[in-house]
């Protein structure tokens, strides 16, 4: 699928938490789980037949529809950050609370809803700018 | 967010670190949310293992134990991944049964009664209508909201802690009136006899509705549920669904009416389930051409009832060589299975009967699988036919007198 012609606009999120981070996005059109999908050692998405499967977490900015898993997953987020291989930030289309809690108690980055639909615009690849304060998702740059 | 001068003084840190740090928490979550307050709860129900927390979260409890936190209300423990009696016959790793029983000991030092269990709304504590609560797993947080009336969000480990600290929660989700109202409307035409059947009904809707705030409201079912029927129905939305409510028509005390239950407004989708949807549940799992040499009751773990129900089926009979047959339950549904003699009668057929743990949280089960050359799991759960998934176990939902029946066997009907 072809990027739309101009310049990609704004995406406003609705809801959000923590620091601004600028990062590589990784974007997945199938929700997430810390538990179900992640290999908690590596930060490698590696369940079978994931959308992500064999991607590295470290240090992206993951965008996925939706927050999939139990209240486990609310102490997963805090592992990841001390094993070193947390993503930079979270980018929910729809999250529930266990992602929020994990990700404040983690203090990861995290967003929930947005304005337009940032696949038409953000690819796997690309560097994109999170920032909570003003709760904006923004492409900075594309990938070549 | 509003804070009572109490608050404000917690935040300050006048009742020393850890509850300033616990506070700090919930006021980033609620202000996530949009919350306005914080409102007090009476019970709270975490989980902590050293599966699901890992070295750093149980530095973390030490940490907090050592700042001198106490739980300011009855605080539980979810299931957990170790039962000590069974470590070396499960080839368990004995680094991580320590870890397990260093982070129980930080637990009790906080006042937290280590119970571990999942089913704690059949065994320690039922809320009443409107009581605020803090609880996780899933499955206790949406028996809490749809049967009891009571009001929980998913309450993850970390965070049911920092409710057991202060006292409380930030005011969001189900805490509040206006997500509590019935979103979707299924009209029941199944007849659901087994707890299989009612996990397959939250799989059937769960799945195709997967949404923290969607709230299905069951209409149209023929007969008075019993409890441990609403458990595996409340497991299974909340495992396929992401769910955390749910309304039953004549049965929930949220929902005496059709009307009530969706606050006078319109069910964004009606939906019907009926004996065939089930059938075709259940024709949707295949053992693939591998031994069917391995069923569990787990997820939740077992009530006394279903206890007696598995001595009953099992009673006098052996399970085919070679196969096993696991049970999950709590520590005290254990003992009074004990003495009642149904235990006996589980262990006497080769069953194993693992106290205060969950099945697919037990440590070392990725290890235990290839051990044993296990590719199927058989189980009358919907829950634990989903999650135990991500241990590469191929799963299947049956009845529990086909599990039952596969386990003496290792054939399908």
């Amino acid at each position: 699928m072809s990027r739309p012609r101009g310049r990609a606009p704004l995406i406003r999120v609705r809801r959000a938490f923590g620091a601004i981070v600028e990062g590589e996005a990784l974007v997945s059109r199938e929700g997430f789980s810390p538990r179900y999908d992640l290999d908690r050692w590596t930060g490698v998405i590696s369940r079978p037949g994931h959308a992500l499967e064999g991607h590295n977490l470290k240090d992206k900015v993951l965008i996925t529809p939706s927050a999939k898993g139990g209240i486990a997953a609310g102490w997963a987020f805090y592992d990841i950050k001390h094993k070193g291989i947390a993503p930079k930030a979270f980018v929910f289309g729809v999250t529930n609370p266990v992602m929020v809690q994990g990700a404040v108690f983690a203090g990861i980055t995290i967003t929930e809803g947005w304005s337009r639909d940032p696949y038409a615009w953000i690819r796997t690849g690309d560097i994109v700018r999170v920032d909570p304060l003003k709760k904006t998702l923004e492409l900075i740059e594309t990938r070549r | 967010m509003q804070l009572t001068p109490d608050e404000k003084k917690m935040l300050r840190g006048d009742q020393g670190a850890a509850v300033k740090e616990a506070l700090e928490l919930q006021i980033e979550v609620g202000k996530f949310f949009g919350a306005k307050r914080l409102v007090p709860v009476s019970n709270v129900h975490m989980m902590g293992d050293i599966e699901v927390m890992g070295d750093s979260g149980k530095a973390f409890l030490g940490r907090m134990s050592e700042a001198g936190a106490r739980c300011v209300v009855p605080t539980t423990t979810n299931a957990r991944c170790i039962d000590f009696d069974y470590v070396e016959k499960l080839k368990q790793d004995p680094d991580e049964a320590a870890k397990e029983r260093q982070l129980i000991a930080y637990l009790q030092k906080m006042d937290v009664v280590t119970a571990d269990t999942c089913i704690n709304y059949q065994t320690l504590y039922q809320p009443h209508m409107g009581e605020r609560v803090a609880w996780g797993d899933t499955g206790t947080v949406i028996y809490a909201n749809s049967v009891f009336g009571a009001r929980s969000n998913f309450e993850s480990g970390p965070a049911a802690l920092a409710a057991g600290i202060t006292g409380r929660v930030a005011e969001y989700g189900f805490q509040l009136d206006a997500h509590r109202k019935g979103t979707l409307q299924v009209n029941v035409k199944a007849d659901l006899t087994d707890f299989a059947d009612w996990g397959a009904l939250g799989k059937l809707v769960g799945e195709a509705h997967q949404n923290y705030y969607a709230v299905p409201v069951f209409n149209g079912i023929r007969q008075r549920p019993t409890a441990d029927q609403l458990k595996h129905l409340g497991a299974s939305l909340a495992s396929y669904g992401s769910m955390g409510m749910f309304h039953m028509i004549g049965v929930t005390p949220e929902a005496p009416t059709l009307k009530a239950a969706f606050g006078g407004a319109k069910p964004a989708a009606v939906v019907t389930i009926t004996n065939r949807d089930v059938e075709r549940v259940y024709a949707g799992y295949s053992a693939k051409n591998n031994p069917l040499n391995l069923v569990v009751f787990s997820g939740p773990q077992q009530s006394l009832f279903e206890m007696k129900n598995l001595a009953r089926l099992l009673g006098g009979k052996k399970i085919k060589p070679g196969s096993h047959l696991f049970v999950t339950t709590s520590n005290g549904v254990k003992s009074a299975a004990r003495a009642l003699g149904y235990l006996a009668a589980i262990e006497a057929a080769g069953g194993i009967v693992l106290e205060g743990v969950c099945f697919y949280i037990l440590q070392n089960i990725g290890t235990l699988r290839v051990q044993n050359g296990w590719s199927n799991l058989v189980t009358n759960s919907a829950k634990l036919a989903n999650i135990i998934g991500a241990h590469k176990f191929n799963t299947l939902l049956r009845r529990t007198d086909d599990c039952v029946r596969i386990a003496l066997t290792g054939e399908e009907a």
